[in-house]
């Protein structure tokens, strides 16, 4: 089922992150919002971490690049990884046509949920598009 | 993640423009600061723009450039005197890179100097430096200008604009264009002619690695000239570029690019453009450094590597030798597009000039780079 970016929260760096319930765990997917993959452009190289890393809310997970620069991915949410997207690097053109399904990046079993409120929803992130586009 | 700059902001400095940017706007370029300049760093596509410049042809808004001109006797001595190249021999209609230095040999720049001669008869010198430079060089000129009483020096930059079309359809589009057939110029040598009755400076020139030419216009018949290419090159493929596509292009094409590969720390000899520097015969400032930098051998050497994998290598990054010792730096690094993986100019120390294979530290991690001569990409000679 196709994932709804209008219903996914956002964090001012662009990363995107839709939590659910998985076997009474919450898991946390995380990507790049269509926004940002748009302003990068040209992407070439991307650096996942690997699972059983633990990462943490507003820091960084992997790079993303473009051919002119390196981006960081920032982390969402904190927790541990327990799972990451391996095809993705190798398919990095997809992410423009598919950035909510296919270009998912990490999964994260949530320990920590207590910045999800400083994470935007889809109308404030548009917004905060908006002002810097 | 980070996302670049975005365009249209308020600067709290004031920003020039070009006499383009109008229509640099209009086809939706994502505009950046470089230089004092608003400038266009891609319309739509880094990749798109750079491979219309190898398969077809690009245009460059390079009006950031400085342009300066000399007019009177004794201008030919002046800039025999600041340059490392001499110009009193260049003939009218040439064309010459050279290097202005401190007197220690420092690169303050790397420059252009054309020979022209006016429809009147009226022969001139241009000079064509870097934007980042421009007025450093001014400044860097203008004490001297009174040991040669008969020579004026006039910045023309604001008053023209500057247009580089590159690629190898570039020639054959514009020929139909202007009163002279830019076709006839070898490379390195420039003309002016015009276009409806319009002066145009053109020079078989570039800084792509690819056939093409950079044009010199009065301002406000830049955006004639531009459009009037663009649509003579339209069925052809022709492209706007950006700064993006023109940093890959010079990249792949092994050029230095001031601030990157050379500044004020670095010799020309030690930058690997001794080619550019004359140093029999002749006095110039910065002659006496350069040739004990010759005498003795450049501390360090510039090399091309190409990086294993697909992940970039950028500026800045260390080089490294087989036991992890720090022995240089990354000074351009980034994908190629037409080659398809990464590529990577490098200062590294001269003892390792020879050396087949380092590695580099890419934030962190390492990866082995292979030793490869420049240019990476080299243009494939006609038939």
């Amino acid at each position: 089922m196709a994932r709804d970016p209008e219903k996914l929260l956002y964090a001012e760096s662009h990363e995107w992150c839709d939590v659910a319930e998985e076997g009474g765990e919450k898991v946390a997917t995380i990507g790049i919002s269509a926004f940002a993959i748009e302003q990068l452009n040209d992407l070439v190289y991307m650096d996942l971490p690997e699972v059983g890393k633990q990462v943490t809310a507003g820091e960084e997970f992997g790079e993303v690049e473009s051919v002119k620069a390196v981006s960081p991915l920032y982390s969402p949410i904190t927790g541990e990884v327990v799972e990451v997207h391996s095809e993705l690097p190798d398919n990095l053109d997809q992410l423009n046509d598919d950035p909510y399904d296919f270009g998912w990046v990490i999964k994260v079993k949530v320990s920590d949920d207590s910045n999800l409120s400083s994470l935007m929803d889809a109308a404030a992130y548009k917004k905060q598009c908006a002002e810097s586009g | 993640m980070d996302t670049p700059a975005p365009s249209g902001l308020a600067m709290n400095t004031s920003l020039s423009t070009t006499p383009l940017d109008a229509w640099h706007r209009s086809a939706g370029a994502k505009m950046v600061p470089f230089a004092g300049y608003e400038m266009p760093i891609q319309y739509s596509s880094i990749v798109t723009e750079h491979q219309a410049c190898r398969t077809s042809a690009a245009l460059f808004d390079v009006s950031h450039m400085g342009r300066i001109r000399f007019d009177g006797d004794g201008s030919e001595q002046l800039l025999d005197h600041l340059l490392t190249r001499r110009v009193s021999d260049l003939p009218v209609g040439g064309v010459r890179y050279g290097l202005m230095c401190n007197a220690e040999g420092g690169v303050l720049d790397d420059v252009l100097v054309s020979h022209l001669k006016t429809p009147s008869d009226r022969r001139f010198h241009l000079l064509v430096v870097n934007a980042s430079n421009h007025q450093k060089i001014v400044d860097w000129i203008t004490p001297h200008l009174p040991d040669f009483p008969t020579v004026t020096m006039s910045d023309r930059t604001e008053l023209t604009a500057m247009i580089a079309v590159q690629g190898p359809k570039a020639i054959d589009v514009c020929k139909k264009l202007f009163a002279f057939d830019p076709s006839r110029l070898k490379y390195y040598q420039a003309t002016i002619t015009d276009q409806f009755k319009k002066p145009v400076i053109v020079s078989r020139t570039g800084y792509t690695g690819e056939d093409g030419f950079e044009l010199i216009v009065r301002a406000e018949e830049a955006n004639r000239i531009w459009e009037n290419i663009m649509l003579a090159g339209r069925d052809e493929g022709f492209a706007a570029a950006g700064l993006g596509a023109r940093d890959t292009l010079r990249m792949e094409a092994g050029m230095p690019l001031y601030g990157h590969e050379l500044n004020e720390s670095i010799d020309p000899i030690s930058a690997g453009v001794s080619f550019a520097c004359n140093l029999k015969d002749r006095s110039f400032i910065g002659d006496d450094a350069l040739r004990a930098v010759k005498a003795a051998g450049p501390k360090q050497v510039r090399v091309g590597m190409i990086p294993e994998g697909k992940r970039p290598a950028r500026e800045g990054c260390d080089v490294l030798d087989a036991d992890g010792k720090k022995i240089g730096f990354v000074t351009s690094g980034g994908p190629s597009p037409t080659l398809g993986h990464p590529i990577v100019m490098a200062y590294v120390d001269a003892e390792y000039a020879d050396a087949k294979q380092f590695q580099i530290d890419i934030r962190g991690k390492t990866v082995v780079a292979n030793v490869t001569p420049l240019p990476f990409y080299k243009r494939p000679t006609k038939a």
